[in-house]
């Protein structure tokens, strides 16, 4: 998910906020009468790529792509599939979220032959996959949570990149000893937090217990894993992992991502788009090799396998039932959206995209990004589950309770056990 | 002649407040049909402990935010109104803040607040370096001070209206008398600002009761860390956008309405502002 923009679009939030009490905004004006439109966040500029392909050779059909920051994005969305005024073709996030549109009749089904389903990674198809039926297709890079990590930092502490959740807490020790924060978090956006909790809850109960509840039975809230992930984070947080500062730092001002390059904190989990960010924020420290990633530790003792992982499997695209425009869209899914020039726009950029058989183009690429890209790749590959991130998994009615909730456990205001109690009562 | 004025009022104002009232009464999550949902939205939202705190939150914001901002404000109006050596040089900095929008004040304090690269990292300043915004029991103060710099200037530009307005001749009359210059403050300018601090007080209140942008910005969307900055109107947002509950947010709306109309009826009412009585009669 690409959380950034957040900010920008607060200014939209007060437009929005007028149209609560003004009903409504007016709808999006239609598309030109031969041509279908489409809505894509702004910063796809490699997707938005496809699109001047496809017009190129379809003179006749042409795609009215349009560009709209995050938040903004999401709340035009809703307002314009509500009055009926959707666009053909739109970007969103799978899951919970997708599952809503789809749950109201607004999403047309896609035959895996008509898009070509096979080339994309099962596991990511899963995300847009409802009662067995597919709703969308995977338009850009794999988004999974990892651990980066500062390597001159470790190294003049003394300390390996962990393997354990003991290791880690090992290594906060001595990280703290020497004057250091040992983990960088943005904890003021809440949603980098709730990261830590999908990891840990993953690790210490396994796959099945956030699938139960992603399934909708929130007795899963009240698992003793779930508890035993709250206190494993307060924990963390008791022993000064996360510094004295982290409810402060919001992700969108970057101050999480610039304590790890400039050496103030150690670590950092984030998803696989803070690369990009390392690379475009300290070019010299990234190309120096100075950043270093790892999968999230293994819990010892815990039911998970510890190559699972939990991200942003992708971003998906999927047609308005009610488009006229059906044929179309198919054609641009198949033979256009994640095309061997896109693969390789995206792999160019640093981002890995959810196809299959990559293993033969990663092992020719003059990429500098080539560890990165292998890696990220491989950690995928070989997941037997990727959990899409709770918040948009869930039902939207449960996102911001989970998010509040999480936030009061990391400042310690609730107990480990009210956090599975207050989330059983919401669900 | 009031004609245009009504049907504006009307289409803009009327018409949409009772919708929102008829949604309050209604199931909607801004994609599906429209279901009957009954008192069932009011029962949820009047008996939510969230409510409950959200509006706690905002009666705080609202009363400190009057109790911090109305004595600067009239002291800075006092020195703009006066004709101090730079008063216009220091006019013009002291009115800067309102020239900006509130999510760019938002983002800017947001930055200037970090406590690793912020001010608290300026040398003489490291007492600043601890999450003001990140705090529970700091976030709210800070957000309350935020506000006060953005709208200060404001009032201070409503007073300084005010003061200018103040016929000369009370002060020479009271300089004849012998009062001193507190004597001249507590007696002339205090009575005559009377409608001036009945206005900035109404904006004041009723402001801050729907005081939304600078807050959602400040705490990242969210009204954290934990809710401690989730005043009622960002309660509003997040069960209407983000939960996309539209019944439950129409009717935390109209609890914000009848707030909000009660609030400066009342100021108007206590202070005889309604009655519109002349504060020169006699001059």
């Amino acid at each position: 998910m690409r959380r950034g923009l957040r900010a920008l679009a607060a200014a939209v939030a007060v437009a929005a906020v007028t149209a609560l009490t003004a009903c409504g905004t007016s709808g999006p004006s239609a598309g030109p009468s031969n041509g279908l439109t489409m809505w894509a966040l702004s910063d796809q500029t490699i997707l938005k790529s496809s699109v001047d392909a496809y017009n190129k050779d379809h003179p006749n059909e042409q795609i009215n792509l349009q560009l709209y920051a995050n938040d903004d994005y999401k709340q035009k969305l809703r307002v314009a599939f509500g009055a009926n005024q959707g666009p053909d073709i739109f970007f969103s996030w799978g899951g919970g979220a997708l599952n809503d549109y789809v749950k109201s009749g607004k999403v047309a089904e896609l035959a895996a032959a008509d898009v070509d389903a096979g080339r994309f990674t099962p596991s990511v198809l899963k995300t847009a996959t409802f009662g067995g039926k597919v709703y969308g297709v995977p338009c850009n890079g794999l988004a999974p949570v990892v651990l980066y990590y500062n390597k001159q930092v470790l190294q003049s502490a003394g300390v390996q990149p962990p393997r354990t959740l003991d290791e880690l807490k090992a290594a906060v020790s001595t990280l703290k000893g020497k004057g250091v924060t040992p983990i960088s978090l943005a904890a003021n956006s809440k949603w980098p937090t709730l990261m830590w909790h999908e990891y840990l809850l993953d690790r210490i109960g396994g796959a099945k217990v956030f699938d139960r509840i992603g399934g909708g039975d929130a007795s899963g809230w009240t698992d003793p894993a779930v508890t035993q992930t709250n206190q494993a984070l307060q924990d963390l947080v008791t022993a000064g992992a996360f510094g004295g500062n982290a409810s402060s730092i919001a992700y969108d001002q970057g101050a999480s991502t610039a304590l790890v390059y400039t050496g103030k904190a150690a670590m950092e989990l984030m998803g696989t788009w803070e690369y990009a960010n390392f690379v475009k924020a300290a070019p010299d420290f990234v190309s120096k090799g100075d950043l270093g990633y790892v999968a999230f530790p293994a819990v010892g003792g815990g039911a998970g396998d510890p190559a699972n992982i939990v991200g942003n499997p992708s971003n998906y695209l999927s047609v308005n039932a009610a488009s006229t425009h059906k044929d179309a869209a198919l054609r641009f899914f198949k033979d256009y959206v994640l095309n061997g020039a896109q693969v390789d726009a995206y792999l160019a950029a640093g981002s890995v995209p959810p196809v299959n058989g990559l293993d033969a183009k990663l092992a020719a690429t003059a990429s500098a990004d080539k560890a990165w890209l292998t890696f990220v790749y491989g950690l995928v590959q070989a997941a037997p589950s990727f959990q899409l991130s709770w918040d948009q998994a869930l039902p939207s009615q449960q996102a911001d309770p989970l998010l509040t909730n999480v936030d009061k456990s990391f400042l310690k205001q609730i107990t480990p056990e009210q956090f599975g109690q207050n989330m059983s009562k919401v669900s | 002649m009031a004609a245009p004025a009504l049907v504006l009022f009307g289409l803009f104002g009327v018409v949409p407040l009772a919708g929102v009232v008829a949604l309050s009464l209604a199931r909607w999550d801004g994609l599906g049909r429209l279901g009957w949902a009954g008192a069932a939205n009011w029962r949820a939202v009047l008996t939510d402990a969230g409510t409950w705190e959200s509006l706690w939150l905002t009666v705080k914001v609202m009363v400190l935010s009057w109790l911090v901002q109305t004595p600067i404000a009239l002291a800075l109006g006092l020195f703009q109104a006066g004709r101090a050596r730079w008063r216009a040089a220091f006019a013009v900095l002291f009115f800067l803040p309102l020239l900006l929008s509130a999510v760019a004040i938002g983002l800017a304090w947001q930055a200037l607040l970090d406590p690793a690269f912020g001010i608290g990292s300026a040398p003489g300043l490291h007492w600043l370096a601890r999450p003001l915004l990140g705090s529970p029991d700091l976030a709210l103060y800070t957000v309350i001070f935020v506000i006060a710099w953005q709208f200060i200037p404001f009032h201070a530009l409503l007073y300084q209206a005010g003061i200018r307005q103040i016929p000369a001749a009370l002060y020479e009359a009271a300089a004849i008398d012998g009062a001193n210059r507190t004597a001249r403050f507590v007696h002339i300018t205090l009575p005559q600002l009377r409608y001036t601090i009945v206005t900035s007080t109404t904006l004041m209140l009723v402001g801050s009761l729907t005081y939304f942008d600078l807050i959602f910005v400040l705490s990242g969307g969210t009204g954290g860390p934990g809710t401690a900055t989730r005043v009622l109107p960002l309660a509003m947002y997040i069960t209407g956008f983000q939960a996309h509950d539209m019944g439950r947010a129409s009717a935390v709306a109209t609890v914000l309405v009848v707030a909000g109309l009660g609030l400066s009826l009342l100021t108007t009412r206590l202070s005889g502002f309604t009655r519109m009585d002349s504060l020169q009669e006699g001059l």
